[in-house]
């Protein structure tokens, strides 16, 4: 059995935390995510959980005790937002190298500055070579699945990464809204009994961490870390159907939203989604063939699922809630590697892509300017010119 | 130094899983300066030993034989310590074979 709760996206993963019941959770607060380390810590004190809950003096420290807690065996969990994030950045490294596989929840918040306590993605999305799996959440509800699963995806015996679980600052950590949480040991069941492969302190088997590794190991090393994300795509979908099979819930690498037979079609991360498939609907209502693919997963990148999905469109926009300075045209990170995909994956000729870079900062993005992303692509569609293909979607002339 | 090992074949994570491999890696590679120990000196009083960093001075029978130059880095502690100044170092161009064999 399973109830149905008033949470917000903070709360509700703090509730997939409780119910996961982790060895170890190092964190510290900044907004928008300090609410789910502090919703934790009271469970915590009041003895819901067995956790070590380490208080820090910052996120580096947060991230070096989750690198020790995980070499030891523990495991572990932690949130953070933006310039946290930042801050882990080095051990972020360090976590995805020596291959620990903890959790960390992202409510997604632009980099400073100027300084912004408000949505976007330049946080993760800057950390999308740090060797962590990536999975974007819609809502407070995907927020609180996608926790529970990234426990099963970091510990597969063919992945062990960290994953980050990321949902949108404030848009969903701060939301309140209908959400399902499962039976506490049904979440036990799920995520089930933790067995290190490695470690720091089995005395019966002496091992060495973080060792020196020159030019004569280095690259077998990351050369591995490859190899763990190609594995990576098959144990997100595994756990997905296991969760389907327990929860009713069906995950993948991504959903595709009235997009079989779509005319045009909207790529976008978390959030934003959900306000296109409003928008979507009300297209459809209209007789305009408008469709959706929404990536849960971007590290590993789905690069040819998403071409398979995407082969019958006419156009594409690609929404980034970030951009890559100085990279081609300004375009976002979502786009780029969606064009990638498709110069070396797709088929000639090439499907016309835009790409949108929107909200900035926090900046809203409404239902009419995603109905004018729409509208734009029909005429792309119609004239098969792509015109400008990288656009700043809602910023002032 | 054993053959390297593929990414297929090493343990994940950087992790070291069998004890003492340091004792594969010749750091005696990069030493450019060579501990010479004058046998006449040296009364085998082992400080030499005690105070090397890389377990690189040979000792048999309580006595102080010579040095491991597969390890030992020419960092010259050995030197500085002795006290029966028993021991030179001499660069590397200069030694030629002396020294060798422990």
């Amino acid at each position: 059995m399973s109830d149905f709760r008033a949470l917000d996206g903070n709360q509700a993963v703090a509730e997939a935390m409780r119910q996961i019941n982790p060895d170890v959770v190092a964190a510290y607060p900044i907004t928008p995510q300090t609410e789910a380390v502090q919703v934790f810590s009271q469970f915590v004190a009041d003895g819901e959980v067995d956790t070590e809950f380490v208080t820090v003096e910052s996120e580096h420290s947060a991230m070096s005790a989750c690198v020790g807690a995980g070499a030891a065996g523990a495991r572990v969990m932690t949130c953070t937002s933006s310039a946290g994030l930042a801050l882990m950045w080095e051990i972020t490294y360090i976590a995805a190298s020596m291959r620990l596989p903890m959790v960390m929840m992202v409510a997604n918040r632009a980099l400073s500055g100027p300084i912004n306590i408000h949505c976007d993605h330049a946080d993760s999305m800057g950390t999308r070579d740090n060797g962590w799996i990536q999975i974007y959440s819609e809502n407070p509800q995907e927020a609180y699945d996608n926790m529970i699963q990234a426990v099963r995806i970091a510990e597969h015996a063919d992945v062990t990464l960290p994953v980050m679980v990321m949902q949108d600052g404030f848009i969903t950590s701060h939301s309140v809204e209908r959400v399902e949480v499962f039976d506490d040991a049904a979440v036990s069941g799920f995520v089930g009994p933790y067995a290190a492969n490695f470690q720091l302190l089995g005395a019966s088997r002496p091992l060495t961490f973080g060792a020196l590794d020159f030019y004569d190991y280095y690259f077998e090393h990351k050369r591995q870390q490859v190899e763990a994300f190609s594995h990576a795509t098959e144990a997100v979908l595994e756990v997905a159907a296991d969760f389907n099979c327990r929860f009713g819930r069906d995950y993948g690498l991504f959903q595709a939203y009235r997009l079989d037979d779509a005319e045009v079609a909207v790529v976008v991360l978390s959030s934003t989604a959900g306000t296109a498939k409003v928008v979507v609907d009300d297209l459809r209502a209209q007789g305009i063939r408008a469709g959706l693919l929404k990536p849960r997963v971007f590290r590993p990148f789905p690069a040819a699922e998403i071409v398979r999905a995407l082969s019958h469109v006419k156009a594409i926009a690609v929404m980034d809630r970030s951009t890559s300075f100085g990279s081609m045209m300004g375009a976002g990170p979502l786009f780029l590697e969606t064009a990638a995909a498709f110069h070396v994956l797709g088929r000639a000729p090439q499907i016309p892509m835009v790409g949108y870079v929107f909200g900035l900062g926090g900046r809203d993005i409404s239902p009419p300017d995603l109905e004018g992303v729409y509208h734009d692509l029909l005429a792309v569609a119609d004239s098969g010119d792509v015109g400008d293909p990288v656009r700043y979607l809602g910023v002032r002339g | 130094m054993p053959e390297p090992k593929g990414w297929k074949e090493l343990p994940i994570g950087g992790i070291i899983d069998s004890p003492g491999s340091a004792r594969d890696l010749e750091t005696g590679a990069w030493r450019a300066r060579r501990p010479i120990v004058d046998k006449d000196k040296c009364t085998s009083c082992l400080q030499c030993w005690m105070f090397c960093p890389d377990m690189a001075v040979v000792v048999q029978a309580d006595k102080m034989r010579g040095f491991d130059l597969y390890h030992c880095k020419g960092c010259g502690i050995c030197a500085k310590i002795c006290p029966a100044d028993a021991i030179a170092m001499v660069a590397e161009a200069e030694a030629g074979t002396e020294g060798e064999g422990g």
